[in-house]
């Protein structure tokens, strides 16, 4: 029996800048199915529904609802249109009860009557099989609960049609199967669903069809029950595309980094890292690849210091091995107590020995530089600072959707900018502005940093221009470990190269790269090794040079226990 | 003694009630103005300038009548403090300029205004006559029964501002308009996803606190001061005891009925009892201090509802990410 057309889009195009991020899209939604959109991330999935419900608007092409052309300009003209939608972030007043948040900005002509808002909830949880307190305050909900809310809220306003971005992104498998029950329970009453997802599991699960997006085009509207997670994937990530980076083939790695068992449990109670264990090398670039929000950004952080850790350790081997002994980071205690275990060497290969030597003595050859080590030292990153993580060289150039949020203070100048990661160096008490402006004049000819001059502040710059300052400083101080999260976000195709080619030069200066990325093709052609995560556990670490695409989607939404 | 104390007391508290009313309304709505010394004196200042045009246009000061005296006093004040709301409005909402600044430019431009217009436009000669049917209540018998006389020895000026703290908490809590408008302190992106309009309840919210706000000021010249005018600066320091008062009431314009009379005692404390001078100025920080342990309490309580609305302070400006 075939199914009435609810809504058609045709030929949708919407572009943001230079970035189109749907092209040409046409598809249908039926009544009283359940469709999954699924694809990549940044593949136009949630813009496309944006424009559905009203958050934006589209470029070129029409939308067709009930089989008439509808310009949806605003969330009121959906909810008109019967069409709800419930974001990623929810949109509730933490200290109004469920209901007070359900009735708010409806305005049906009847008085304001609480009392009845409740009898309607209550029916309608009745009748779908929610549970929720129409009392209860949201501060005191679990997301699950809070998601409930949204739901009803989009119920109470009469929408047949609804969206859901994500639904299962922050709740536990059980919460998952109670909303999936009552998404059922709302079909079988004639109500349409979309859920934008790229669980591949979860779309096999719940959806009458799929739509498969990639890149901003519309690939293919298939019914579940005539495909399998294979071709699903293949249609998600498409085929391999070759770029032109340059990499050169790994040499004289040694172990830089080793990460043991890392778990870490997120404020919401949510497991972020699941017994996350890897090893990076120095000389080789170390991809991460995974759907956002897989916990990239909780091991980042954890290596920088910046993230409080349940349980694992982080191993650093400081590159010392041959390299002479200096009083920067050891007291003249601890260099005493390690050449008694016999640590050091002179430069012609000879132990050294303290014995019978003064401390005057042993100060002037260690100034000199006489004194070297045996073997690289190993420590623990867990019990550091993040200050002293920094200065062993372990440097976070965290790229996150809000650039000047971290690492950058947009009301400075480029110069002070710099200065943010030197400052603590001078010895007199006013600031040393020499070798920051230096460094700035560097990195803004080295990088092509578009700017009026070296005084305008980074706020004022474009998107890419801050990223390439934000990048060229951490890079500057020659870091053993550079962490990389999206660096080309944002960027254009000659930007993103330019980037590319200082991680590519890092790795040739033998420092350990991590390189959190989403373009699959870039993690390919760019990378050693790939660690893909999915929910905070590593589902495997592949060799970039010989794996496919496919490959990689399947490890990325691979959720079996 | 005691009666006149707790007849001074609710007089005073209740110059702090308007401003504390006015406030409130617009905390709820998000909005922090300490702009309210300002507006209580431009408020007073226009209902000065309403009483004396009144009473000049009269032939005799023995002809004023207490129901159009009353009424233009109210609409000159209103129209003097909601012109000062607006400009905050107006800056703060539509400009986005940074509240606090505003709020203490408005108090500023308020105070030295409304001294400048008491002193050159408001003839006082006939506000003796006025001020007494100004502080007219229900009974006037100074040898009255004690209690009748606390309860209904006031001007109309007194009932109205519990009138109001009783009408405001009733909307607040109870109608459609106060979940909006609550909606928009709390959170202006989600009232705005649900089609609330939050400029307009923005302004409503500042415009209405104004009007409000203003009545203190009136009230105090005329009622409690019986007419005389010195400076703007002490209905400037009532300002801000009133701001004080909201977050000692937490937002609650029941509350702050009681709140700004417990406020009202301890200032008259201070006047009535005997004591050194430094000892006055003792009990006059007391309201302070009583402020800060509130604030303290509620703190380390962290309830959620005793918070100050989450948005208190913050421009909303819809494409802000």
């Amino acid at each position: 029996m075939a199914k009435e057309v609810l809504i058609e889009f045709q030929n949708i195009t919407k572009a943001f800048g230079s970035l189109v991020a749907n092209n040409g899209i046409s598809m249908d939604v039926l009544r009283g199915e359940i469709l999954s959109v699924l694809g990549e991330n940044g593949c136009g999935k949630t813009t496309l529904m944006n424009m559905l419900a009203g958050i934006y608007y589209p470029d070129s092409g029409r939308i067709l609802i009930r089989g008439k052309e509808t310009a949806i300009r605003s969330p009121k003209d959906a909810f008109d249109q019967k069409i709800g939608m419930i974001h990623q972030h929810f949109k509730l007043i933490p200290v109004f009860s469920a209901a007070e948040n359900v009735v708010l900005g409806v305005n049906n002509g009847s008085g304001y009557n609480l009392k009845n808002a409740k009898k309607t909830i209550g029916e309608m949880c009745d009748r779908y099989g929610f549970h929720i307190d129409p009392d209860k305050k949201i501060y005191e909900m679990s997301v699950s609960e809070k998601q409930t809310v949204e739901i009803i809220k989009v119920l109470y306003r009469g929408a047949d049609i609804l969206i859901l971005d994500e639904p299962t992104a922050v709740l536990t498998p059980q919460e998952i199967e109670k909303l999936f029950a009552v998404l059922r329970a709302m079909r079988d009453d004639g109500k349409s669903i979309i859920i934008i997802t790229h669980k591949l599991n979860e779309v096999m699960e719940i959806s009458d069809r799929v739509a498969v997006l990639r890149k901003g085009q519309h690939i293919a509207t298939v019914e579940t029950g005539k495909t399998n997670v294979q071709q699903l994937t293949e249609m998600m990530v498409g085929k391999k595309i070759t770029l032109n980076i340059d990499r050169e083939q790994v040499k004289d790695t040694a172990d830089r980094l080793q990460i043991v068992d890392l778990n870490c449990t997120n404020a919401e109670g949510v497991k972020v890292l699941d017994h996350v264990s890897f090893t990076a090398k120095s000389g080789e670039i170390l991809g991460i690849a995974g759907i956002a929000g897989s916990g990239q950004k909780e091991l980042l952080e954890a290596i920088a210091g910046l993230q409080k850790l349940d349980s694992g350790s982080i191993i650093f081997n400081r590159p010392k091995k041959n390299l002479p002994v200096s009083f920067f980071h050891k007291t003249m205690g601890q260099v005493i107590a390690l050449a008694a275990q016999g640590k050091f060497h002179y430069e012609d290969g000879t132990p050294v020995d303290f014995t019978g030597k003064s401390k005057k003595e042993i100060r002037a050859l260690v100034n000199d530089g006489k004194i070297l080590f045996n073997e690289d030292e190993v420590m623990s990153l867990r019990d550091k600072t993040p200050l002293q993580i920094r200065e062993l060289g372990v440097r976070l150039s965290f790229v996150p959707e809000d650039r000047l949020g971290m690492g950058l203070v947009g009301s400075m100048d480029i110069i002070d900018n710099m200065m943010l990661r030197s400052y603590r160096k001078g010895k007199s008490i006013l600031l040393n502005r020499k070798r920051p402006e230096t460094l700035a004049n560097e990195v803004v000819k080295g990088l092509e940093v578009v700017t009026p001059d070296l005084h305008t502040p980074v706020r004022k710059l474009s998107g890419g221009n801050v990223q390439k300052v934000l990048v060229g400083r951490e890079i500057s101080s020659a870091p053993k470990v550079l962490m990389a999260a999206y660096p080309v976000r944002g960027l254009d195709i000659n930007s993103s190269y330019l980037i590319y080619n200082l991680l590519s030069k890092q790795k040739k200066d033998g420092a350990a790269v991590i390189f959190v990325g989403e373009d699959l093709d870039v993690l390919l052609g760019l990378c050693d090794r790939i660690l893909v995560m999915n929910a905070g556990r590593v589902t495997g670490i592949v060799d970039a040079r010989s794996v496919t695409k496919e490959e990689i989607g399947f490890l990325m939404t691979k959720t079996d226990k | 003694m005691l009666t006149n104390f707790l007849i001074g007391a609710i007089a005073l508290g209740v110059v702090l009630l308007y401003g504390c009313l006015g406030e409130t309304l617009m905390e709820k709505a998000g909005q922090l103005n300490l702009g309210i010394p300002g507006i209580m004196c431009m408020g007073t200042a226009g209902g000065c300038f309403g009483a004396a045009l009144y009473m000049n246009g009269l032939a005799f000061a023995g002809d004023a009548v207490w129901f159009p005296l009353i009424l233009i006093s109210i609409c000159f004040s209103i129209l003097f403090s909601v012109f000062t709301g607006l400009i905050y409005a107006f800056l703060t909402v539509t400009l986005r300029c940074n509240q606090n600044i505003t709020g203490l430019a408005i108090t500023t431009f308020g105070t030295g205004l409304s001294q400048f217009i008491m002193e050159v436009y408001v003839p006082r000669d006939r506000f003796d006559a006025a001020s007494v049917l100004f502080s007219k209540g229900f009974v006037n018998d100074p040898g009255a029964n004690g209690v009748l006389r606390v309860l209904f020895s006031h001007g109309v000026f007194v009932y109205l501002a519990i009138a109001l703290a009783l009408v405001f908490s009733f909307v607040l809590k109870r109608t459609r308009l106060g979940l909006h408008l609550r909606a928009v302190g709390e959170s202006p992106a989600a009232a705005d996803a649900d089609g609330i309009n939050v400029t307009g309840y923005k302004y409503g919210a500042i415009l209405a606190g104004s009007a409000v706000a203003g009545f203190g000021g009136l009230f105090y010249t005329m009622d409690y001061l019986k007419g005389s005018w010195e400076n703007a600066s002490t209905i400037e320091s009532f300002g801000w005891l009133a701001i004080a008062l909201v977050i000692f009431t937490l937002w609650r314009p029941t509350v702050s009925i009681f709140g700004s009379i417990l406020f009202g005692a301890l200032l008259i404390a201070a006047f009535v009892l005997n004591g050194t001078s430094s000892q006055k100025e003792l009990l006059k920080l007391l309201p302070y201090v009583i402020t800060v342990l509130v604030l303290v309490i509620t703190s380390i309580r962290n309830k959620k509802e005793n918070q100050p609305p989450a948005s208190l302070g913050l421009s909303y400006f819809r494409e802000d990410r």
